[in-house]
């Protein structure tokens, strides 16, 4: 019994730990022992669960093309919950590509129910807005393209 | 002591309660959490007019189909989508009696793309399209009254075919009842299925004389490019039926040649009659239904089709009609018979080679019975009805009246086992029982009567499905489960050959429903007239827009309503205070539309009725409705 208080508290310290530190960039040897904690591998920390399982190679330029059209998916499949400088039935995302890399906020699009089962900080933001995100039937590439709008419209 | 009586002069009517080992039954049927059926069994609902669909061995019940019934679970039959489903050439019928489920072949064996079944009372025929699980086509049969003998599949599914039950005037006019003879006719129908899209149309029709045409299968294998129908009541009689239909110690099974008759119609021996009926189909794209409506039918007459149908005595009212696996047995069922009659195909066309004929009628040659019989099987039970087949030689026949299903080999005709059933029993089915390669696992009785079987429910008591063992030598009962409706006939097919198939949800990007939302930026509120047509949006965990006013009293107020999700098994619902039809469940990437007609001013109230989240109970909204002459605007949020 004594275990699991101590195993709790241990969580909540590290998650709290965790949390104050959004925005940063925690040692790689920090992150190690987190991503243990959370039984997820370092990348899995740092970039989320799900089909994107490698670093991307994302150009720091934005590609106009793709963020428009990425626009369009966003308008059809996103904005019922999601707005970019506010508060909606999900957060504003006009800073999110400063909060996260781009690999966790496509994961997060393509898989957001096992996001929000094993991942600390989706975990989190599921107990913050209590509701479920959902998988709008994007593709990697439609994920991809919502990204790069994202990034046009970082604030 | 009242007990000890009771049950003891139970047991002189009716099969005392089953005894023997029950010990390994319930791990048979024993389906874990998490794990998944091995059959999917389809079980018409009779006068609830749907569809059930069940998990077999579980039992479990998974869905109810609307199909001929409005259903006010999912708005069909109530939204303006699903209306033109009902459509009929005598208006809008939103109920009938669904008897027989029929899945598409290929090459004689279900291949789960389609189930069909028929509307007895206002004669149509739907098809359910198994990717979705929903009805995505009716189909109206003119000259026909008592749509039984139907659907029934030909090998490849190039026809789903129809008899009437009731004879009528073809054309229907008004005719004194006691002309019956000179002016009632039956009809046999070939329903052409389009081989890709399943689209319906009915090919041609064949003009019989007036029995009753009661059931039907087509051949397979050998006998493929044949159907039997089989038929009672050919004295003819118009009253008392009990009496005067069971004059003839034989009556028939018709044999059509349809390959022949598509022959004769290629040929333009085929009348056009002048009728009116419809043709109604959901465009999945679209999310909408469509009347069509039709004016004629070719009908083809035996006079001028010469070997294009025969008639097969059977003894006596014959019911079902069974064709076995290998297509050469025509196993008929008779409720008035002593023996199950086993007419074989290839003495059949021997017969009709060496004409063997014993008279004819309306210019349709009579077999002799000696010519065509392959053998008879003795005491099969009181009022043997229906068979089907385990692929491994034995046949299973229903019987009626002795309330039991009786196993038995073909070939030999012996009866091999027997098995009682609560009660009387009517149909049975096998997973692929009536086709070329059945999964004989087990077999399936549908039950009329449920007396001393579950807890007593008022005076109805619910209907009951048993599930029987069959791997073995000796029948074993599982279990037993009630159902919804009447579960007349059944289909079933393992679960794995639809879970391929399934579709889990409606693309967004393929909506082309007219009245979409395809964003909440597209939501809005528009004045036509006396006409308010709301474009709203549905998703986790809010309705957009939420506030309307400007309505008022009697204005015709559209609901369109499209949810936005792109995930599994997140239906929304809708409903306003007051709604005098339906609430609506709108599957994920779906529009639906649903009319309101406000009678009296005030604040309404609408909320999603399907529970999707934490924050469901939020999901609301509200309409002010004004007065009629108010001066409100029309605005929203």
């Amino acid at each position: 019994m004594k275990k699991t208080i101590v195993a709790f508290l241990t969580t909540v310290l590290i998650f709290t730990a965790c949390s104050s530190e959004e925005g940063d960039k925690p040692s790689g040897r920090a992150n190690e022992k987190l991503a243990a904690k959370f039984g997820l591998t370092v990348f899995e920390y740092e970039n989320g669960i799900g089909p994107i399982k490698e670093k991307l190679n994302i150009p720091a330029e934005i590609d106009q093309i793709m963020a428009q059209s990425g626009k369009e998916i966003f308008d059809a499949k996103c904005t019922q919950c999601h707005k970019i400088n506010e508060r909606y039935t999900g957060p504003a995302l006009g800073d999110v590509t400063k909060r996260r890399s781009p690999e966790y906020i496509m994961n997060m699009i393509l898989n957001p129910t096992e996001m929000t089962q094993k991942h600390p900080e989706a975990k989190k933001l599921l107990g913050l807005y209590a509701t479920q995100m959902t998988f709008q039937n994007v593709s990697k590439e439609d994920a991809r393209k919502i990204l790069e709008y994202l990034r046009s419209v970082s604030n | 002591m009242g007990v000890i009586i009771v049950s003891a002069a139970f047991s002189g009517c009716a099969p005392s309660n089953e005894e023997g080992d029950f010990s390994g039954a319930a791990s048979k049927v024993y389906v874990a959490p998490g794990k998944y059926d091995e059959f999917y069994a389809f079980m018409s609902g009779g006068f609830n007019g749907q569809l059930t669909v069940y998990g077999l061995p579980s039992g479990r019940l998974f869905k109810i189909i609307s199909v001929f019934s409005q259903n006010p679970e999912t708005g069909y039959g109530y939204s303006e989508e699903t209306k033109p489903m009902l459509m009929t050439s005598y208006g809008f019928v939103p109920w009938d009696d669904a008897h027989h489920p029929e899945l598409s072949q290929t090459d004689g064996v279900p291949d789960g793309r389609w189930i069909f079944i028929n509307a007895n009372n206002t004669t149509r025929v739907a098809r359910i399209d198994l990717s979705t699980f929903e009805t995505a086509e009716i189909i109206e049969i003119p000259n026909s009254a008592g749509n039984h003998g139907s659907p029934f599949v030909t090998e490849n599914t190039e026809y789903v075919i129809a008899s009437t039950r009731f004879s009528v005037p073809v054309p229907n006019r008004d005719v004194p009842i006691d002309s019956y003879k000179e002016n009632f006719k039956g009809t046999l129908s070939f329903i052409k299925v389009d081989p890709e899209k399943g689209n319906m149309e009915i090919a041609f029709q064949i003009l019989v004389p007036g029995f009753d045409y009661d059931l039907a299968h087509a051949g397979k294998g050998p006998s493929h490019g044949w159907a039997f129908f089989t038929s009672y009541n050919s004295e003819q009689a118009n009253t008392l039926l009990e009496i005067n239909a069971s004059q003839n110690d034989k009556d028939f099974i018709a044999a059509v040649n349809w390959k022949l008759a598509e022959k004769y119609l290629a040929e333009g021996k085929a009348k056009k009659i002048n009728t009116e009926y419809y043709r109604n189909y959901f465009d999945e794209d679209k999310q909408k239904a469509f009347s069509e409506k039709r004016s004629s039918v070719y009908v083809l007459n035996p006079k001028d089709c010469p070997g294009m149908i025969y008639y097969l005595p059977t003894p006596k009212s014959p019911h079902g009609v069974d064709v076995d696996p290998t297509g050469e047995y025509i196993v008929a069922g008779g409720k008035l018979a002593t023996v199950i009659p086993v007419h074989s195909f290839s003495k059949m066309l021997k017969a009709i080679e060496n004409k063997e004929f014993d008279g004819e009628i309306d210019g349709i040659p009579i077999l002799k019975y000696d010519a065509v019989i392959a053998g008879e099987v003795e005491n099969p039970g009181l009022g043997p009805l229906h068979t089907e087949f385990d692929g491994k030689g034995y046949a299973y026949t229903s019987a009626f009246i002795s309330s039991e299903i009786v196993k038995w080999k073909l070939g030999t005709w012996e009866v091999v086992d027997r098995i009682p059933t609560y009660y009387s029993i009517g149909h049975l089915m096998i997973p692929g029982g009536d086709s070329k390669k059945p999964w004989g696992k087990y077999v399936v009785a549908l039950n009329k009567i449920t007396k001393d079987r579950y807890l007593p429910t008022g005076p109805e008591l619910c209907q009951s499905a048993q599930l029987i063992d069959i791997s073995g030598d000796k029948m074993q009962l599982l279990l037993d489960f009630p159902t919804i409706g009447e579960p007349h006939y059944a289909q079933g097919i393992p679960a794995e050959i639809l879970m391929k198939r399934n579709k889990k949800f409606y693309e967004l990007e393929k909506n082309s429903h007219p009245d979409k939302t395809a964003s909440e930026k597209e939501t809005r509120v528009e004045r036509k007239g006396n006409e308010i047509h709301v474009y709203m949006t549905a998703t986790r965990t809010h309705f957009k827009p939420d506030n309307i006013e400007g309505v008022k009293v009697g204005d015709r107020v559209y609901f369109h309503i499209t949810n936005l999700e792109q995930d599994w098994d997140i239906p929304h619902g809708f409903a306003v205070k007051g709604l005098n039809n339906s609430e609506l469940l709108i599957m994920p990437g779906q529009t639906k539309t649903i009319e309101w007609v406000p009678q009296k001013e005030g604040i309404y109230p609408f909320y999603c009725t399907d529970f999707c989240s934490a924050l469901h109970q939020e999901m609301q909204g509200y309409v002010r409705v004004s007065s009629k002459n108010s001066n409100v605007e029309l605005s929203f949020n």
